[in-house]
């Protein structure tokens, strides 16, 4: 739940007023909530996401260093991608 | 992978290990406490712990959501969940919870409906695809998820979503870490500062804790490299008698914090007269509820709640640990009754509580200590 996970920004969505963006989560497009950066992102940028919100805008360098830290977590890592997985916050 | 080798370099890694241990002053012994959860696992997993002088001691915070939640607030939850035609849904680390009357697993196998999701909004959508049931929320975690909950309650109230309420268990970091100031027990020299929860609230609220207490504070990232990065810093403000709030997370934490999160927090939240915490008991203003105009959500306000204290169970040390007081394994249940399979305690549930970390990767480092005990 605490876990910050790696997101690129692949497309920004006009619904829910423009709240939603699909982001590319670990080689899975996946809906996530923008809207506590809103008006700050662009496609191509990285995000930290928590619990289906993106929590901080980062670099690609933070973003590798982010994903290595859930690597590391192991089973808690696997069982919250399968969470993110099963997820639809639209 | 590109990038991240620069943050396990273990020649960079020794020669801070030299420089934080130049720093220590012969026969003084150091506590640092790490408040966060997350940088327990990050310690035990890569031995930072090792990688310090012995005279600097790391001492685990309550920086853990599912641990700090008492068992008389998992009954509440399962006193909700059993009322007619309630889809009771949580984060996945509070399934196995114990509360007085068992875990949200074991409610379930009673016939309740709980369900897990990944985000506040999944029990929103559950919400909407559910118009005939009443869909609530069990919200937990320290103000990095707090946000994630407002943004869904203002969500719902902009799609009327009438059906849909939050049992709000949102805790604050700064009270519990003025309650373990405050505690006699436990005599800290400095702190690391959470890193995700720093992302939301910034560096400014822990000012306090330099100013007022003449301790350091360090906000850390989660690398190995960063811990140690961040203890080295402390030893450097300690060794020459400053005592500031420093951000080793530049990278990722704002000193104000994330004003849009805080924003939606202050909107829709407020801060309750008391909470109960697992372990440091009762904290004046430590956890949050809905202001008056959101109240229609809450689920403490829709449904009857037994809201019972419940003692910890004789055996289960969590409170102990929680303060820093206990190491995990000197709790008497640890390894032998309570393991992650079958949690006495919350510290034990969790992935990043104090125990489930050195369950998973402390037997070494146990040994070690041991021997230096013996």
């Amino acid at each position: 739940m605490c876990l910050a996970i790696p997101g690129q920004i692949a497309e920004l969505l006009p619904e829910a007023g423009g709240q939603l963006a699909m982001v590319d989560v670990v080689g899975v497009k996946r809906k996530v909530n923008i809207g506590l950066l809103e008006g700050d992102l662009a496609p191509g940028d990285w995000v930290l996401i928590h619990v289906g919100f993106a929590m901080s805008k980062v670099d690609e360098r933070e973003a590798a260093e982010a994903l290595a830290v859930l690597e590391m977590m192991g089973q808690a890592f696997d069982e919250e991608l399968q969470a993110v997985a099963e997820s639809d916050p639209a | 992978m590109r990038f991240v080798d620069e943050y396990r370099d273990p020649d960079l890694a020794r020669a801070l290990s030299a420089q934080i241990a130049a720093l220590t002053e012969p026969g003084r012994h150091y506590k640092v406490m790490e408040v966060c959860g997350g940088h327990t696992h990050a310690i035990y997993r890569y031995g930072v712990h090792d990688l310090l002088p012995d005279n600097i001691e790391l001492v685990h915070g309550p920086g853990c959501p599912v641990c700090v939640i008492p068992m008389g607030r998992v009954d509440d939850g399962i006193a909700i969940a059993e009322q007619p035609g309630v889809i009771l849904t949580c984060f996945g680390d509070m399934m196995r919870v114990p509360g007085g009357r068992g875990s949200f697993l074991e409610a379930n196998a009673r016939g309740a409906d709980i369900r897990m999701v990944y985000s506040p909004l999944d029990a929103l959508r559950i919400a909407r695809e559910n118009p005939d049931r009443q869909v609530v929320f069990s919200a937990i975690g320290f103000e990095t998820t707090a946000p994630s909950t407002a943004l869904t309650v203002l969500r719902a109230e902009q799609e009327g979503v009438e059906n849909f309420s939050v049992m709000c268990s949102h805790v604050t970091i700064i009270p519990a870490i003025k309650a373990i100031l405050d505690s006699p027990d436990l005599r800290l020299d400095a702190f690391i500062g959470p890193g995700h929860v720093s992302t939301v609230i910034g560096c400014r609220p822990y000012e306090f804790i330099a100013r007022e207490h003449g301790k350091p504070v360090v906000c850390a990232g989660f690398e190995p490299l960063d811990v140690l990065q961040s203890v080295h810093m402390i030893m450097r403000q300690l060794a020459e008698s400053r005592c500031e709030v420093e951000n080793q997370y530049g990278r990722v934490v704002r000193w104000d914090g994330n004003p849009l999160a805080l924003k939606a927090l202050s909107q829709v939240f407020e801060l309750r007269p008391f909470f109960e915490w697992r372990g440091l008991g009762s904290i004046p203003q430590s956890a949050l509820r809905f202001t008056a105009g959101y109240a229609r959500f809450d689920a403490e306000q829709r449904f009857e709640l037994p809201g019972v204290q419940v003692a910890d169970p004789k055996a289960c040390q969590c409170g102990e640990v929680l303060k820093g007081v206990l190491k995990p394994w000197e709790c008497k249940v640890f390894g032998t009754a309570c393991t992650p399979e079958t949690p006495i305690g919350t510290c034990m549930v969790s992935s990043e509580g104090a125990c489930a970390a050195y369950y998973n990767y402390g037997q070494y480092s146990r040994q070690r200590l041991d021997l230096q005990v013996l």
